[in-house]
């Protein structure tokens, strides 16, 4: 009896961790017998991970990348970039001209003066003409070229044309940041406001996100009542109206959104209603699109069912015995409703809230189909980079910015509400 | 048959009825009154009612007809949260969200109490469940029991005069259950409050309750003490509800001296008590206890009539021999016997007589099939 007790226990060294009886660490025994069915687990998830890692890791460290990182001038222009790099601080003098026609005529050849134009147009607007167009005539400039090229264009001379190419001549740069954020390095190097007609980003970050708020607390508004009637109503008539809260799903966003322009247009279906009953006079016709009305409206529908599918799915757990609990203690509907029923849906309001906030911040198409000039948002502006402007650095640092910012609430969100506290379905 | 008359009823029920959907009743013609201080249980199988009832005396639903009157006073119309009653539920309905002392607070703060009353209050309930020191935690942090205590503490700590409880003990285990039987009626009868509990379990509406409501069909078959109730059943669904029977089929053969004569569906004849059977040729369903049935010939009285039987299967139980026993055609008579130094433990295919005193054996009406 004893022997058979020993021989089944666990020895212990000196230590004091397990072993076998064989004498191997416990540990490394636990690892060996579990080794094959983790690398089972993980050669299950290795798709997704590739896929993952392929479409959303890679392209966003290339945005984040790119938004800090533009080596259009210094590739194109080495000569100029070397002379930036050899004379710090210094002003423009004749070798820094001879370079910068040196550069230029390589720059002819291969049909990229349009790219660096472009790269210091960001800059200083109005530029790109200036390179194309000297380059048109590069080939005909004699030493000294510093009067050659001042002969061509003034503005060669002008200072913070040059502050821009020595800047831009640093393939690394936070350039695109101080954009974003409507700020520019003066000639003399400072820190400085934006003029007031080119300051537009801080404003739409702003808009972006008080549009977003206010998306969120209507979608909860309109949401929680919803949610709740699909929790309480029984099961076959809850899975009908399940059916109707999706049915957006099954709509074509775009569909959605141009329904809701038939809708909402000066000439638009409601409008009419309202005229043809009288309500409104023909010239009082309601503007509610091309604004922020119109971005709220039909942003508001389209995010709902993100805000009512986590919110229902808390409120199925609340067991209806809390609420009658609450009652045969004494608290009115109101109170049962304020601190018994509202405390326990927090995770589903939490979810709903920081997923529709989330889909609101970057929301693109809706705002650019029906928000006009005051109702688009931030994603349009980088689209416009994206598409038209192909400032893509740009693009970049305003997509990065969106980013830390949502990364910056969800991080806000996990101190007050908590992310374990979440519930999403 | 129907509730008694009690004079100064604390809680009454009259002629309530109750449907859900307009075309069954749910709760048929139910008359009760409750004496202050009792405790009443409504037994019954799922469906019978019971929890029906109990729902419309909280306010939870509303009689379809009648009255539900508190202290004389009818309440169909006063919402639940004005009714004062204290309410046990059956997954104890702890909000999850609150500490325990913050659950127990909640009532005291919806009557708008002091901070420095309300503390007291708290500490006295929760010390009279035996959970003072658990005011800090959360339900989950807490066991399944010990949620029971809080839920108990909770519905008692604002004072009420009538407490329900719908089948609070139902998600513990057995020696668990039996212990808050125990502590919930000693809890009851010390602070002298009227207690209305709805249960399944036979055992657990014997041992607690003053008296029994048995429900079924949405009617009270039979209200009365345990004993009562388990000795002399008043009809057939009572009899096999409450505890374990036999139960035979037969017609009654005459009446004599309060002692009816039934011919079993076999031919053979025994005694019984004629309790709702009123002449000879009356179909009827005999009732007798397992433990009440003797085979040891010498303890019988002289005259009664016995049953042949064949020993089918015998028991160990333990504290008792459980024998099953073939009679009158039927193999499911089950005969119990206390394991005691002189007890004979009956051997299969044995061949044995059985008998019992008259007024062990009830004949009850035929449950219409």
């Amino acid at each position: 009896m004893t022997d058979m007790a020993d021989t089944a226990q666990m020895q212990t060294d000196v230590a004091g961790a397990l072993r076998t009886p064989d004498g191997r660490p416990l540990k490394q025994a636990l690892a060996q017998a579990e080794r094959r069915a983790k690398i089972r687990a993980f050669l299950l998830v290795l798709p997704l991970l590739a896929f993952v890692l392929l479409t959303f890791i890679i392209p966003i460290g290339q945005m984040l990348s790119r938004s800090v990182l533009n080596d259009t001038f210094s590739a194109n222009m080495p000569a100029l970039t070397e002379w930036f790099r050899e004379n710090p601080g210094a002003q423009p003098d004749e070798a820094a001209f001879e370079a910068l026609v040196l550069d230029l005529r390589v720059a002819r050849e291969s049909r990229t003066q349009g790219a660096v134009g472009t790269r210091i147009n960001y800059e200083v607007p109005g530029t790109r003409s200036l390179f194309t167009g000297t380059a048109r005539r590069v080939d005909s400039l004699e030493p000294p070229f510093r009067e050659a090229v001042l002969d061509v264009d003034e503005n060669w001379a002008r200072r913070d044309l040059w502050a821009a190419m020595r800047s831009a001549a640093q393939p690394v740069t936070l350039n695109f940041y101080q954009a974003a954020v409507d700020r520019k390095i003066s000639p003399e190097g400072r820190f400085q406001r934006a003029d007031d007609q080119s300051r537009i980003y801080v404003k739409l970050f702003i808009r972006t996100f008080l549009l977003s708020l206010v998306i969120t607390g209507l979608c909860l508004i309109l949401g929680f009542p919803v949610a709740h009637l699909l929790a309480v109503l029984p099961m076959r008539k809850a899975s009908l109206l399940l059916i109707l809260v999706l049915l957006p799903f099954w709509t074509s966003l775009l569909v959605r959104t141009t329904s809701w322009m038939v809708l909402l247009q000066g000439q638009g279906v409601i409008n009419n209603t309202l005229v043809a009953l009288g309500i409104l006079s023909d010239d009082g016709r309601l503007a509610m699109m091309y604004n922020q009305t119109g971005t709220i409206i039909a942003m508001t529908h389209i995010l709902l069912p993100f805000m009512i599918l986590p919110l229902y799915s808390v409120m199925k757990t609340i067991p209806p015995s809390y609420a009658r609990a609450a009652r045969s203690l004494g608290a009115t509907s109101w109170t049962t409703f304020r601190r018994i029923y509202v405390p326990q849906t927090v995770p589903g309001i939490g979810a709903g809230a920081i997923l529709v906030f989330i889909l609101a911040v970057g929301y693109y198409i809706t705002p650019a189909l029906v928000g006009g000039a005051t109702g688009t948002l931030i994603s349009n502006q980088i689209a416009f980079h994206m598409l038209s402007s192909l400032n893509w650095s740009l693009a970049a640092a305003l997509a990065a910015m969106l980013l830390a910012a949502v990364l910056v609430l969800y991080w806000v969100y996990d101190r007050i509400v908590g992310i374990d506290n979440m519930k999403l379905g | 048959m129907s509730g008694t008359s009690v004079r100064d009823a604390f809680v009454e029920f009259e002629r309530v009825q109750k449907s859900y959907d307009g075309e069954t009743l749910v709760v048929k013609d139910l008359n009760l009154s409750i004496p202050k201080g009792e405790f009443l249980t409504m037994l019954g199988p799922s469906g019978s009612g019971k929890t029906t009832c109990l729902m419309m005396l909280a306010g939870f639903e509303t009689a379809t007809h009648g009255d539900i009157r508190l202290e004389g006073r009818p309440i169909n119309h006063i919402p639940p949260h004005k009714r004062g009653i204290g309410m046990v539920f059956q997954n104890y309905a702890l909000f999850p969200h609150m500490t325990i002392a913050e659950n127990l607070s909640f009532p005291l703060e919806v009557r708008g109490m002091g901070k420095s009353e309300r503390e007291g209050k708290i500490r006295r309930a929760l010390d009279m469940v035996e959970m003072g020191d658990f005011g800090g935690r959360r339900p989950a942090q807490l066991s399944g029991g010990q949620q029971q205590r809080v839920a108990l503490a909770r519905a008692l700590v604002f004072e009420p005069e009538l407490v329900l409880m719908d089948e609070p003990l139902g998600a513990l285990d057995k020696q668990l259950r039996e212990k808050m039987q125990f502590e919930i009626t000693h809890l009851a009868h010390n602070l002298g409050i009227t207690t209305v509990y709805v249960t399944h379990d036979q055992t657990e509406a014997l041992t607690m309750s003053d008296r029994v409501a048995v429900f079924n069909d949405g009617k009270i078959q039979q209200i009365a003490p345990p004993d009562e109730l388990y000795e002399s059943p008043q009809n057939s669904f009572v009899a096999q509800f409450i505890g374990e029977n036999n139960t035979l089929e037969g017609t009654v053969k005459e009446i004599k001296d309060g002692v009816a004569v039934v011919e079993l569906d076999d031919g053979e004849l025994i005694d019984a008590k004629p309790v709702n059977v009123e002449r000879p040729g009356d179909r009827t369903l005999v009732s007798i206890r397992p433990e009440r049935v003797e085979f040891n010939r010498e303890r019988l009285r002289a005259g009664v009539h016995t049953l042949k039987a064949e020993v089918a299967e015998f028991i160990y139980m333990g504290d008792i021999f459980r024998t099953r026993l073939k009679v009158a055609g039927r193999d499911d008579f089950i005969i119990k016997t206390r394991n005691a130094p002189d007890q004979r433990r009956l051997q299969p295919g044995e061949e044995i007589e059985i008998g019992w005193l008259p007024e062990d054996c009830r004949a009850l009406d035929l449950p219409t099939r």
